[in-house]
């Protein structure tokens, strides 16, 4: 365990060596947020319309009292939207979206000797194969993270046109009332710190894999697991030190 | 010139490489061959430095290149290309982009330089104008020319080769066996190749180092290995049947 903590630690030194060529790292770097953001819009807009709506739906079911304003319900479903589900929902997606491919790819690397060509050549291969990475995941994911927030109130619009349950105008009255903006930066903190675990934690289980196929498979799950326990452990502990 | 001083290396309580020490002369297809298991892989990997040595050193040109720092290592990796045995090309580029990677990292070659470049080694391995295909796409024996390719692309004075002809058809074989020796010629690359077919070792052998039980157990050349009387080295030479009816001619 605290072996591993060394290992990982030490990867990431390695990892923000100097670059060879800019040039060549900056083509990487264009491809992996290709690759992370444009690859996931798909599916982290469609889960965030859906949890927006759930959130809407479930706080109309818990404000049952004719005392309370309608409008809290925007209020609060924006508030647990721009904290909780998109960041945390999303970076869990897509640790097992980008992160798991990310450690397969790594590991198969590994595993058929191409981290040893790129080393035998004099590249150092961490930092060609990790850090755009993740710089990608670090950039792409807070944008991700922003659609997310967006698509999810707006799927509580939707929720609410649809089921009747809050007037829209209530809603919307919800959403501009009372607004923090230190939830939205909290909100990208979070995003930030989760696309730099789901990439680095996945792309340590990668390089470290040694055998065949089997063991590229069985990083890859590790890779998905620790991302997902850190990324938790991580949630609690911005939330903790900044709300 | 290469040289190897009392190389050691352990993995865990397994004792891989027992203290060898050796030259590999310039110019020539330095051999080392061995039963399976017999530690040529690992060797050849404290050789580049892909395993530090647990004990001993490596000189290039004298210089002591397992002391050295990374970043000290970088001038003589540049001079280093290694055929791996599964060729290990990158599977996410064409062959071109493969060949061209050294020179896209360390030259400020135009472009144009580079793709001249990459279609000189191509051709050179017989593989002319197949560009844009990927790694996926290719034969076991083209592979192998493309790991070539690369690895001459950087114009290197050393090149490690690990078991050349593993998956691959005789006929395929003698074709890359005979391509390795034309570039340590036509070049005058010091070329160290891991083996253990005895094809390659009468056809190409320049200098043979004989591996056994994580030792040095004999050194020369294909044109001593058939009289040697060393029993180990004759247990290897001569275990298959076409090399015992083959004795008398040599
Ligand atoms: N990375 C490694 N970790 C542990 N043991 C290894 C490693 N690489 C090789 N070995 C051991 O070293 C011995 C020699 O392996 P190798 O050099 O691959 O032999 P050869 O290439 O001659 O067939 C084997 O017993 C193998 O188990
Ligand atoms: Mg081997």
């Amino acid at each position: 365990m605290f072996t591993s903590l060394g290992r990982y630690i030490l990867l990431l030194r390695l990892s923000f060596r100097k670059p060879e060529k800019f040039s060549v790292y900056w083509a990487e770097i264009m491809r992996e947020m290709v690759s992370i953001g444009l690859g996931s819009l798909g599916i982290i807009s469609v889960i965030s319309l859906f949890i927006g709506a759930v959130a809407v739906i479930q706080v109309a079911f818990q404000l049952t009292s004719p005392l309370v304003p309608a409008t809290i319900a925007g209020s609060i479903s924006r508030d647990s939207t721009i904290l909780e589900f998109s960041p945390t929902i999303s970076a869990l997606v897509l640790a097992g979206r980008v992160g798991s491919s990310i450690a397969s790819q790594i590991g198969t690397m590994r595993v058929t000797e191409q981290i040893d060509a790129l080393e035998i050549m004099g590249v150092n291969a961490p930092g060609y194969l990790i850090s755009p990475k993740i710089f990608a995941g670090i950039t792409m994911v807070p944008m991700l993270n922003i659609l997310s927030i967006c698509l999810g109130l707006a799927g509580g619009y939707i929720a609410c046109a649809a089921s009747g349950d809050i007037a829209p105008a209530d809603y919307v009255l919800g959403l501009r009332d009372g607004f923090l903006p230190i939830t939205l930066q909290a909100s990208l903190v979070k995003s930030f710190t989760f696309g730099f675990i789901i990439t680095s934690v996945c792309a340590y289980q990668g390089f470290y894999t040694s055998g065949g196929a089997l063991e590229v498979g069985q990083s890859a799950t590790q890779g998905v697991v620790w991302s997902c326990i850190m990324i938790l452990f991580a949630d609690l502990i911005i939330s903790r030190i900044m709300l | 010139m290469i040289e190897i001083k009392d190389i050691f290396k352990t993995f865990g309580d397994n004792e891989v490489l027992k203290g060898i020490s050796a030259k590999f002369l310039p110019g020539k297809n330095n051999l080392i061959i061995g039963g399976s298991g017999s530690g040529k892989t690992t060797l050849l990997k404290c050789i580049v430095g892909l395993h530090e040595p647990t004990k001993g050193q490596v000189f290039f040109n004298e210089q002591n290149f397992t002391e050295m720092s990374f970043e000290e290592r970088v001038p003589i990796r540049t001079e280093i290309g290694m055929l791996f045995q599964n060729s290990a090309l990158f599977d996410s580029m064409t062959v071109e982009e493969n060949i061209m990677f050294p020179l896209n990292l360390f030259t400020n070659q135009s472009r144009s330089e580079k793709l001249d470049r990459a279609n000189f080694c191509l051709e050179r391995v017989n593989l002319k104008g197949k560009n844009k295909l990927y790694p996926a796409e290719l034969s076991g024996g083209m592979k192998k020319r493309v790991g070539i390719a690369r690895a001459i692309s950087m114009q290197p004075k050393y090149l490690f080769v690990d078991e050349p002809n593993s998956g691959l058809d005789p006929k395929t074989s003698i074709l890359i066996d005979e391509l390795i020796a034309e570039l340590t010629k036509e070049y005058e690359i010091t070329t160290v190749v891991v083996t253990h077919d005895m094809n390659s070792v009468m056809g190409i052998g320049d200098h043979i180092l004989f591996l056994h039980q994580g030792q040095k157990w004999w050194e020369g050349s294909n044109k001593e290995i058939a009289h040697t009387d060393n029993q180990e080295l004759n247990d290897f030479v001569f275990a298959s049947r076409f090399m015992e009816a083959a004795k008398e001619k040599l």
